[in-house]
């Protein structure tokens, strides 16, 4: 069981503002915690590995990470963490970066067997590509059997393919090691694929807590589906306007009459649904 | 001609020993300086630079004057150890440590903060602490850095004679280092000995920097770093 309550003050692109956080964390829960850049997740998750400091309290277990009087320090939490920019140490082989952490060589062969990096065990960090480095990032951070993983948008600089290996990865150690896992993302699908829950951000506040589906489903109602997406264009042909849309990598069409055209702005952020149809699905 | 060494000799154990002895002292101040966030930062940055901008009579007066049997610190050690500190070899490495003082920590300075941040925090994660990260993490990736550190420190003792000439003076053997035997050939105007004296200056000053620029050519290439 982890308790937070945490609050701190933080410098964000608009100004001040005040990363006001409670939660409590199931053992061998996946946490996903989400929201717009500056909202304060990266933040939390280094309040969380003692890098930064803040009020409140933090207990893990039964014991006090952080209260009113003390600070655990960083290198008595026992944590892994993962950094976006993989953090390796570049002076060190794969497998030194591992042990650097442990004394372990039977942990670190086996975990760096598991995500398939045998062959790699004596390169040099900076000789691999993303996804080798972030797995090597991976695999240093179980080094200490860690009972709580920290991930900061771990898969964002990755290709979708990597991704996808790496996800699976992520998940067969969480089981394995039994940890209790936060990670910081952006992908929805990610989201999905990983976590068992969704806490969303919003200018230092939680907005949502919930399953990834409560969460990062955006239908309401009677609606079928629903994207969000930015108006670019309303082009006016004929008696009809058409509203050009940007969804994600793709661009869309939506027919619109003169009134509703009248009510948006181009720049802005839109819903796009359907109600009476059902949108169907076909093989690329 | 007879070619007397000894100059040159007491040029390189006085900047072997000043490169020791920086590489001890300097190294934590370069640390802290890169990692601090305290306000002072620019004030004690200012004060370890003033040497670069500071005439070496400036320096020098003030050292002899610290250092000088008048003073609290020369009678503090001419009465308890029954040392002098100026005009001899003991006072030399002394004045030649504060002059080169910026020369070791501002390499390492820039080196140490050129490290990915989340590196270091990395290792403090890893459980490792300060100390160790330091040693096993910062300084084998500062290579570079610390090269340039210890080479420069090195050839700039080799180089100076302002100080030295002060605080020194020029006693054969003991305080007449190979850049204040040259000017005292010129000042005589043997300017046959003096040309032997600096083209080996030359050869030497050289050769060091030669092999810095080569190191961090062939070390950046390893590691990847584009420089």
């Amino acid at each position: 069981m982890i308790d937070v309550n945490v609050t701190k003050t933080l410098q964000g692109s608009i100004g001040e503002m005040e990363l006001d956080v409670a939660l409590s964390i199931k053992e061998h829960e996946f946490v996903a915690i989400a929201g717009q850049s500056g909202s304060g997740k990266t933040t939390l998750l280094r309040v969380l590995a003692g890098l930064e400091n803040a009020n409140g309290t933090i207990k893990v277990s039964n014991e006090i990470w952080l209260d009113a009087t003390n600070s655990l320090a960083t290198q008595k939490r026992g944590i892994g963490f993962v950094f976006q920019d993989y953090a390796l140490f570049a002076n060190m082989s794969v497998e030194e970066n591992l042990l650097y952490v442990q004394k372990d060589r039977q942990l670190a062969s086996h975990l760096l067997e598991l995500t398939g990096l045998g062959e790699l065990r004596k390169r040099l960090p900076n000789t691999l590509s993303g996804g080798q480095k972030q797995r090597v990032s991976l695999c240093r951070a179980f080094m200490k059997r860690p009972k709580l993983l920290l991930m900061d948008e771990p898969l964002s600089a990755l290709d979708p393919s990597m991704r996808s290996k790496l996800q699976h990865d992520i998940l067969a150690l969480h089981k394995e090691f039994g940890t209790t896992t936060i990670m910081v993302s952006h992908d929805p699908s990610e989201i999905y694929r990983l976590a068992s829950r969704v806490v969303m951000l919003n200018q230092g506040k939680i907005v949502q807590d919930g399953s990834p589906k409560d969460v990062l489903l955006k239908t309401q109602g009677s609606q079928k589906f629903s994207l969000t997406g930015e108006l670019l264009e309303i082009i006016k042909a004929d008696i009809i306007n058409i509203a050009i849309v940007a969804i994600g990598q793709q661009i869309v069409e939506i027919v619109l009459d003169e009134e509703e055209a009248s009510t948006f702005v181009e720049g802005e952020m839109v819903h796009v649904s359907t109600k009476a149809f059902a949108p169907s699905l076909s093989h690329l | 001609m007879e070619l007397d060494l000894e100059p040159f000799f007491l040029s390189f154990k006085l900047a072997a020993m000043t490169t020791l002895i920086l590489f001890i002292v300097a190294m934590p101040v370069g640390w802290w300086l890169s990692q601090t966030r305290c306000k002072c930062k620019p004030f004690v940055e200012a004060v370890v630079s003033l040497p670069i901008v500071l005439p070496p009579s400036v320096l020098g007066f003030y050292i002899l004057y610290a250092l000088s049997h008048n003073s609290p610190i020369g009678a503090f050690f001419e009465e308890t150890f029954g040392v002098k500190l100026v005009f001899n070899f003991t006072g030399l490495v002394i004045a030649s440590c504060f002059y080169s003082f910026p020369f070791m920590v501002q390499p390492l300075q820039g080196g140490f903060e050129s490290l990915n941040k989340n590196m270091l925090e990395a290792s403090y994660i890893a459980g490792k602490s300060k100390l160790q990260t330091l040693y096993f993490v910062a300084l084998p990736n500062i290579k570079p850095a610390l090269m340039t550190a210890l080479i420069i420190t090195f050839a700039h003792t080799v180089g100076e004679f302002g100080v030295v000439l002060m605080v020194g003076g020029s006693i054969p053997g003991e305080t007449k280092v190979a850049s204040v035997a040259i000017y005292e050939m010129v000042e005589i105007m043997d300017y046959s000995q003096a040309h032997v004296y600096s083209a080996i200056m030359i050869t030497l000053s050289f050769t060091v920097l030669l092999g810095v620029y080569m190191f961090n050519l062939h070390h950046n290439k390893r590691l990847g770093v584009s420089s």
